[in-house]
């Protein structure tokens, strides 16, 4: 009986395997979307010089909780004279293929074994990753563009025609400053173009894309190339200051003023999904995935505790924050969560000789680095949006059509003709 | 039945279903929504014959930018539903007949070419992307650069149009 069992689970592996992935990567992105509109509201507000969110729970950190319990029990009002199979696709449309993009995105390098089966840190690692990731993106712009069509109202219909003509302007600024990269990977699979980065095992974060230190000492940096993908990402994702779909002072809400409730939220949800699948974008072409900044030799063995030391300091101060907060509740919780950082580094510090805990040490090293490079890049997203004034129509064209992509282009013919020089004997 | 028999026809089901719906539709917008369907559907179908390259080219180009473009197109005339006319009397007539004898051709000229599908396990196909670039730019250089010369020139000549227009 439970031969025949687990032999049926082993034959069937793959599919439970990938269906547990797929139902745990939801959940961890749900999460995180969630509190990256907290961490959003609250970076935006020291920015402006304001508290933020922190009402609901200590720092505001229920604050995800509350706004996901208001969207699912407020009305739902379906304007009249909309076209209603369109009204209600675009909202699917728009979560379905931002969430499916990130079932290409390769976490970590290393498999896990459980139960005899090697688990990979990715759901799908197709060898045209970048291509399918780039057709998602083609796709997400009928998500807007259809949302403000069905609408049936002036504001929403304006902000869609203007968020599809920057979709279409700025994705051929994204796809010409990626061709870079390309051209140095040799290959449309992400885990391979992390993998050719690889000299960053010899000379750090100087192996890297963006600097591209190769192994005879050519470089053939991508930094125009990268600020050329970011900027048109941020276009792409319709992110201020690139927001001109949304724009409240102009349009009320642009393409989903006429949408409520959970429907509503469903774009809100694409969007920072967007932004998630934007960041580790950048770390996988341009920041080296999961590669460490620093080298992999044993001089720089003590990198490997960067992780743990940075959680003790951070699991001090959050106990010290709670020690001082000004509510009961922050008093209890937050020495706690502090508690378990501190214990948790703590942990992995001791266990620098003990062989489980080494292990897990050296397991956790490339998913800390993608994971820190990609909150780098979700921090740069909430500062723009903080700090820069949002572009005119003319001036958005003006600088996709002849700024960004003159610039990529001529960032592909340069890296083309040093990448054939160096293959020339 | 094998999966990939399975999803060929679930593909192919729908990119017939969208193609239907594309003629049957009455509003453009629908019309345009169904088009996407079959583009990406045919996209599907390519990715199952291992022409992963020329699936995700499918998605990008067609599905992608033409598509918005002619829904931009919709969007910014803000064309209504389409009146039904009566259908010419030639369509009437020869319609039907027509029609048959195109997809008896088609048919035949199908069966003729026999069972030409690709393996997907086929090793030579992970190269696909290289062997594309070498027909493109090696074989075909000529013609295809030719080709974006016209297209050049087409957007050169519309350029001018709209431009003239101004003044």
């Amino acid at each position: 009986m439970i031969d025949s069992i687990t032999h049926a689970l082993a034959q069937n592996a793959f599919w439970i395997i990938t269906i547990v992935k797929v139902i745990l990567l939801l959940v961890i992105v749900l999460t995180v979307n969630a509190y990256l509109t907290w961490f959003e509201r609250k970076l935006v507000a020291h920015i402006q010089a304001r508290w933020g969110p922190h009402r609901v729970g200590p720092h505001g950190l229920l604050q995800p909780a509350a706004d996901g319990l208001k969207f699912l029990f407020k009305e739902d009002p379906t304007p009249a004279g909309v076209d209603r199979f369109v009204y209600y696709l675009a909202p699917f449309l728009a979560l379905t293929l931002t969430l499916t993009s990130l079932a290409v995105i390769p976490f970590g390098p290393d498999p896990i074994n459980l139960f005899g089966q090697k688990i990979y840190l990715w759901i799908s690692n197709p060898d045209i990753g970048l291509l399918i990731l780039f057709s998602i993106t083609a796709l997400s712009v009928y998500g807007v563009a259809l949302a403000g069509w069905a609408s049936n109202s002036k504001y929403s219909l304006l902000g869609s025609l203007r968020s599809s003509a920057q979709m279409v302007s700025y994705e051929l600024a994204l796809t010409m400053s990626v061709v870079g990269v390309l051209l140095l990977a040799n290959s449309f699979s992400l885990s391979t173009i992390i993998e050719q980065q690889d000299n960053a095992k010899r000379v750090g974060f100087l192996g890297w894309n963006l600097f591209a230190w190769t192994r005879n000492g050519v470089m053939f940096p991508q930094i125009i190339g990268f600020i050329c993908f970011f900027t048109s990402a941020i276009a792409e994702t319709n992110r201020a200051p690139f927001d001109l779909a949304e724009a409240e002072s102009e349009l009320v809400a642009g393409f989903h003023t006429e949408y409520a409730s959970f429907k509503f939220a469903m774009f809100f949800i694409a969007e920072y999904t967007a932004m998630i699948t934007v960041s580790c974008l950048a770390t996988i072409l341009f920041f080296g995935g999961w590669q460490s900044a620093f080298p992999d030799t044993p001089f720089w063995q003590f990198t490997h505790y960067i992780p743990s030391i940075t959680l003790i300091p951070f699991g001090l101060w959050v106990i010290y924050d709670g020690l001082k907060y000004e509510t009961i509740w922050g008093k209890l919780v937050l020495p706690v969560i502090g508690f378990v950082m501190f214990a948790i580094g703590a942990v992995l510090l001791a266990g620098i000789g003990v062989a489980p805990l080494h292990a897990v040490n050296e397991f956790i090293q490339p998913v800390f680095w993608f994971t820190a490079k990609v909150f780098v890049f979700l921090f740069f997203y909430v500062w723009a949006r903080g700090t820069l004034p949002r572009l005119r129509y003319d001036q958005l064209m003006n600088l996709g059509w002849k700024l960004l992509l003159p610039v990529s282009i001529a960032n592909v013919i340069v890296t083309a003709a040093v990448v054939l020089l160096r293959s020339k004997p | 039945m094998n999966a990939a028999l399975l999803i060929f026809f679930v593909l192919a089901g729908l990119a017939v279903i969208g193609a239907l719906n594309l003629v049957l539709q009455r509003h453009p917008i629908h019309s345009a929504l169904s088009l996407i369907v079959v583009m990406v559907c045919l996209a599907g179908l390519y990715l199952l014959m291992g022409a992963e390259f020329v699936a995700a080219v499918q998605i990008i180009v067609y599905g992608g930018a033409i598509m918005v473009l002619f829904i931009f197109v919709i969007m910014l005339l803000n064309a209504g539903e389409e009146e039904r006319t009566d259908f010419s009397k030639l369509a009437k007539i020869a319609g039907l007949p027509l029609a048959l004898a195109l997809t008896a051709s088609v048919a035949a000229a199908v069966a003729k070419s026999g069972a030409a599908v690709a393996n997907p396990t086929d090793p030579a196909i992970p190269k696909a992307t290289e062997q594309i670039s070498t027909m493109l730019f090696k074989e075909f250089v000529y013609p295809f650069e030719l080709t974006s010369f016209l297209i050049l020139v087409a957007i050169m000549g519309a350029l001018v149009l709209a431009q003239r227009e101004k003044k």
